[in-house]
C-alpha cells in the first residue's frame, strides 16, 4: 500500500475574502478528511513525534485513535497532557515539533499533526461533554500569576493533581497573550474562553482586576499560598530607538494588537475603543507578531500593508504559514531595509519613513548574515501608520517588586528546567523566564512547572 | 463588579463616584490611579485616585466629562457597578518632609492634589496650597484642601475668587517673598503645568507634575503612554505619572493626547451624549 506523500490540505477562506473580514481563516478537517490524514500516520515505534512535542502529547495513540474514527478517545488521550490542543492546535510551529521529526516527511510531506490536534480539540468542543476528572482534593493552595498560555496550562495541571488553584489576571478577560496579541482571525476568542472554560470547570478559580505587584504583593502571595508561579509574559514592548518614534501615528504592536484584538477596535463605535491607521501602513520587524500585524492592517481597511525588515526572508522568524497567508494576502514585504527615522508635519502626525537599504554580510553570533548598510541609499516613503514589531521583554512588574529573587540581564526571572526560582516555593515559567518565545514552550514550561510545584509540596508535607 | 456607594456633583460636568474596591483601597497611595471599563463595550481609562478608606474598602474618583466614557460615568446612580476597577497603578508620590512645599492644582487636576497635599502635610511640610479654575463654580474642594494647608490661595481666570488671573501669577507672588520652597507639586492641565515648572525652572525650585497621557493596559504592556522626559522615553503607566516637571516634552505630550479627537467626537455623538 502506499502512502500519500502530502498532506491534507485544510479548506481555508480566500484571501480576497478574508482580508475584508475577521474571520478565521482556515476552516478545519471534516470527519472524513481527518481520518484519511490520520491513516497516513506510520506508528513508528520509537515515536519521534513525540519527542520534538513540549507538552509530551501521545501523538501516535490519539491520531490512530482518529484513524478509527474514535474521535473522543483521541480527544481524551490529547487532554491528558494538553490542557489548550484548540489553541496550539493553531498557533504551534508544528513544523519544527512534532512534525519536524515525523518519518513521512523523509517521503515527502509530515503528518498532519497539527491539523488533526485542532480537528478533535474542536470537535470535542462541539459535540464532546466536558471531561473533567478531578483527584480528591490536596488541602493546598496555590497563586498563578497571569492568565497566558504559561499560567492556564500550570493551573489546569495544578487542579487536575487535587490542588486549589486562584488565577490572578490584572487584565480584564483571560488568556494574555493569547487574548490581547494574536489576532481573531488566527486564533477566534471564542475559541480561547471556551479552553479557559475548561480550566474553570478542573477548579481554577480565575480573578480579574489584579495587578500583582500592585493590587497584591507576591510576598502576600507567598505567605497566603502554600506556592506561587508567575507566568506575566513578555509585555515590554522593544522600540527603534529612532527619532520621530513618539508622533501620532506611531504604535507598538502592543498597543495596536491589544486595541485590535482585546479591546475589538475593529467594531469601533459599538466597542468604545478606536484606532485608525489611514491608507499605507509600515510594519517593522518580520516575527509571527510582524505578520499579525500586517494582516490585521489589511483587514481595517489599509490599502497598502508593509513590513520593512533588514534582512532577507530567509532569516525571518515569523513562522512559513504566516509568511505565506501575508504574501497571499497582499502584503507587500521590502525586505533589507533599515528605518532610519520618522517624520512628521507640524502637528505631530506621522507622514513618512526614512530608511536605508541594507545588503548581507559575514554571519554574526546568531549564525544569521549580519545586514550591512549601503551607504548613499536612503530613501523616504509615505505612511500613515508605523507598527513597531521588533520584539518584546519581560514584564518588569514582579521582577523588580520581589526581594532575593533572580533576575537575568533581560529582566527575565532566572529559573532551573522545572521552573523553581531562587526562592523556595516560588516558582516561574514562559517568556517571563525565556523571554519572548512561543505559545507551546510557554504551555511545556507550565506543564513542567506543575510537576515541579506538586513535587514541592509534598516534600514539604 | 464594583458598586458604586457614593456620587456627589462638584460642578456641572465634574463628578465623584465613590467605589468599593477594597483589594484597590487597601494599597492605594497620594499620587496612585486606577483603570476602570464600564461595561464590556467600554474602553479603558484611566482617573488618579483622589481618596480612599481603607476600613469600608472605598475608592474614590473626580472625573471632567470629557469624552464618551467619563460622559456614561457620570450617568451612573448609587448602586449600579462598573465591570472593571484595577490599581492602584503607577509609583506613589514620594511624601517626605521636603520642608516648605507649594502645591499647585488646575482644574480637575486638584482632585488627585487632595490625597497629596494630606500626605505631605502629615509628613510635617509646610504646605502652601494654590488653587485655580476659570471660574469661582469650577473650583473643587476647596474646604478639603484648605484644612490641610498652611497657607491657601485662589486663581481665577475671570476674578470671580480670589485673585484674578492664573496660578503661576501667585506662585511668583510666593516665590518673590518667600526665602525658599522646597518642592513645588504641580496638577492640572498640560499647560498649567508646562508653565509652573518653566516659571520654577529659573528659581531651581524642584518641580513634580503628574502626567495623564492616552492608556490601554496601564501595566507597561502597550507604550501607548508613552512621554519624553529628559530626551528618553518612559511609560506614564508603571514609571509615573508623575515627573519631574523640568524634564517633560509638554509639546509631545499635548500632540499625543490630540490623538483620536475625531474618534472620541464620533463616539460621543453616535452615543447621544454630548
Amino acid at each position: 500500500m502506499s502512502v500519500r506523500k502530502t498532506k491534507h490540505e485544510m479548506p481555508e477562506q480566500p484571501p480576497q475574502e478574508r482580508i475584508k473580514n475577521f474571520k478565521e481563516v482556515p476552516y478545519g478537517y471534516s470527519k472524513e478528511i481527518a481520518i484519511e490524514e490520520a491513516k497516513r500516520c506510520l506508528q513508528c515505534k520509537n515515536k519521534p513525534c513525540m519527542k520534538g512535542c513540549p507538552v509530551e502529547i501521545d501523538i501516535p495513540g490519539f491520531v490512530a485513535c482518529v484513524a478509527q474514527g474514535d474521535f473522543e478517545k483521541a480527544a481524551e488521550i490529547i487532554k491528558a497532557k494538553n490542557n489548550l490542543p484548540a489553541i496550539s492546535g493553531r498557533v504551534c510551529p508544528y513544523e519544527e515539533q512534532c512534525e519536524g521529526e515525523c518519518t513521512l516527511k523523509k517521503m515527502g510531506e509530515p503528518l498532519g499533526i497539527g491539523r488533526l490536534e485542532r480537528f478533535i480539540a474542536d470537535y470535542e468542543r462541539d459535540h464532546g461533554k466536558k471531561m473533567v476528572k478531578k483527584l480528591h482534593p490536596s488541602g493546598k493552595k496555590i497563586a498563578v500569576v497571569g492568565s497566558g498560555p504559561a499560567g492556564l496550562t500550570c493551573a489546569g495541571d495544578l487542579a487536575k493533581m487535587g490542588h486549589h488553584v486562584v488565577l490572578f489576571e490584572a487584565l480584564h478577560d483571560p488568556g494574555g497573550v493569547l487574548m490581547y496579541g494574536i489576532p481573531e482571525f488566527r486564533l477566534p476568542k471564542a475559541i480561547v474562553k471556551s479552553e479557559v472554560e475548561y480550566i474553570k470547570n478542573l477548579g481554577v478559580d480565575i480573578q480579574y482586576d489584579v495587578v500583582v505587584g500592585k493590587t497584591i504583593t507576591v510576598d502576600e502571595l507567598m505567605s497566603e499560598y502554600d506556592a506561587v508561579f508567575i507566568g506575566t509574559g513578555a509585555g515590554l514592548p522593544s522600540w527603534l530607538n529612532i527619532p520621530g518614534e513618539s508622533l501620532d501615528g506611531v504604535y507598538s504592536a502592543n498597543e495596536f494588537l491589544t486595541r485590535v484584538n482585546m479591546m475589538k477596535a475593529y467594531k469601533f463605535p459599538d466597542y468604545d475603543t478606536p484606532v485608525k491607521i489611514g491608507k499605507i501602513v509600515a510594519t517593522f520587524g518580520a516575527g509571527n507578531v510582524a505578520m499579525d500585524c500586517a494582516r490585521t492592517a489589511l483587514r481595517l481597511g489599509a490599502e497598502k500593508s508593509y513590513i520593512l525588515y533588514r534582512r532577507t526572508e530567509a532569516e525571518m522568524p515569523a513562522r512559513i504559514e504566516e509568511i505565506h497567508h501575508a504574501k497571499q494576502e497582499g502584503v507587500i514585504f521590502k525586505l533589507l531595509t533599515n528605518p532610519l527615522r520618522f517624520i512628521g508635519d507640524d502637528k505631530g502626525i506621522l507622514k513618512q519613513v526614512e530608511f536605508l537599504h541594507m545588503e548581507l554580510g559575514e554571519p554574526d553570533e546568531s549564525g544569521r548574515r549580519r545586514p550591512v548598510p549601503i551607504p548613499g541609499s536612503e530613501e523616504t516613503m509615505a505612511i500613515d501608520t508605523a507598527l513597531i514589531a521588533i520584539g518584546q521583554s519581560p514584564n518588569p512588574l514582579i521582577p523588580h517588586t520581589v526581594k532575593g529573587l533572580k533576575v537575568g540581564k533581560h529582566g527575565n526571572i532566572i529559573t532551573d528546567d522545572e521552573g523553581r526560582t531562587s526562592i523556595p516555593g516560588l516558582f516561574a515559567g514562559g517568556d517571563i523566564a525565556s523571554g519572548a518565545a512561543t505559545v507551546i514552550l510557554a504551555m511545556g514550561a507550565g506543564k513542567r512547572a506543575a510537576r515541579a510545584i506538586d513535587a514541592y509540596l509534598k516534600e514539604k508535607k | 463588579m464594583y458598586e458604586i456607594v457614593e456620587k456627589k456633583i462638584l460642578s456641572n460636568n465634574v463628578k465623584l463616584l465613590k467605589i468599593k474596591a477594597p483589594l484597590v483601597a487597601n494599597k492605594a497611595q497620594a499620587g496612585q490611579f486606577i483603570i476602570l471599563r464600564i461595561n464590556e463595550k467600554g474602553e479603558r481609562i484611566p482617573l488618579t485616585i483622589a481618596d480612599s478608606d481603607k476600613k469600608i474598602g472605598t475608592v474614590s474618583i473626580i472625573f471632567l466629562e470629557v469624552g464618551k466614557t467619563t460622559k456614561q460615568l457620570g450617568q451612573l446612580k448609587v448602586g449600579d457597578t462598573l465591570e472593571n476597577f484595577a490599581g492602584p497603578l503607577g509609583q506613589p508620590s514620594e511624601i517626605k518632609k521636603y520642608g516648605t512645599v507649594v502645591c499647585v492644582g488646575g482644574g480637575v487636576g486638584i482632585a488627585p492634589l487632595y490625597p497629596i497635599v494630606r500626605a505631605l502635610k502629615q509628613a510635617g511640610n509646610h504646605v502652601i496650597s494654590i488653587l485655580g479654575a476659570k471660574t469661582k463654580d469650577l473650583l473643587l474642594l476647596e474646604k478639603e484642601i484648605q484644612q490641610f494647608s498652611d497657607e491657601f490661595y485662589i486663581a481665577t481666570d475671570d476674578g470671580t475668587k480670589g485673585h484674578k488671573g492664573f496660578v503661576s501669577d501667585v506662585l511668583q507672588q510666593i516665590i518673590d517673598t518667600k526665602k525658599q520652597v522646597h518642592l513645588v507639586m504641580a496638577i492640572g492641565p498640560i499647560i498649567m503645568m508646562k508653565v509652573v515648572s518653566d516659571l520654577t525652572r529659573k528659581y531651581h525650585i524642584k518641580t513634580l507634575v503628574s502626567l495623564n497621557p492616552i492608556m490601554v493596559d496601564g501595566t507597561g504592556m502597550c507604550g501607548g503612554c508613552r512621554v519624553i522626559i529628559d530626551g528618553t522615553t518612559k511609560f506614564a503607566c508603571v514609571d509615573g505619572p508623575e515627573f519631574d516637571g523640568h524634564k517633560v516634552d509638554y509639546g509631545n505630550l499635548m500632540l499625543r493626547n490630540r490623538r483620536f479627537v475625531h474618534e472620541e467626537g464620533d463616539a460621543c455623538r453616535l452615543a447621544g451624549v454630548q
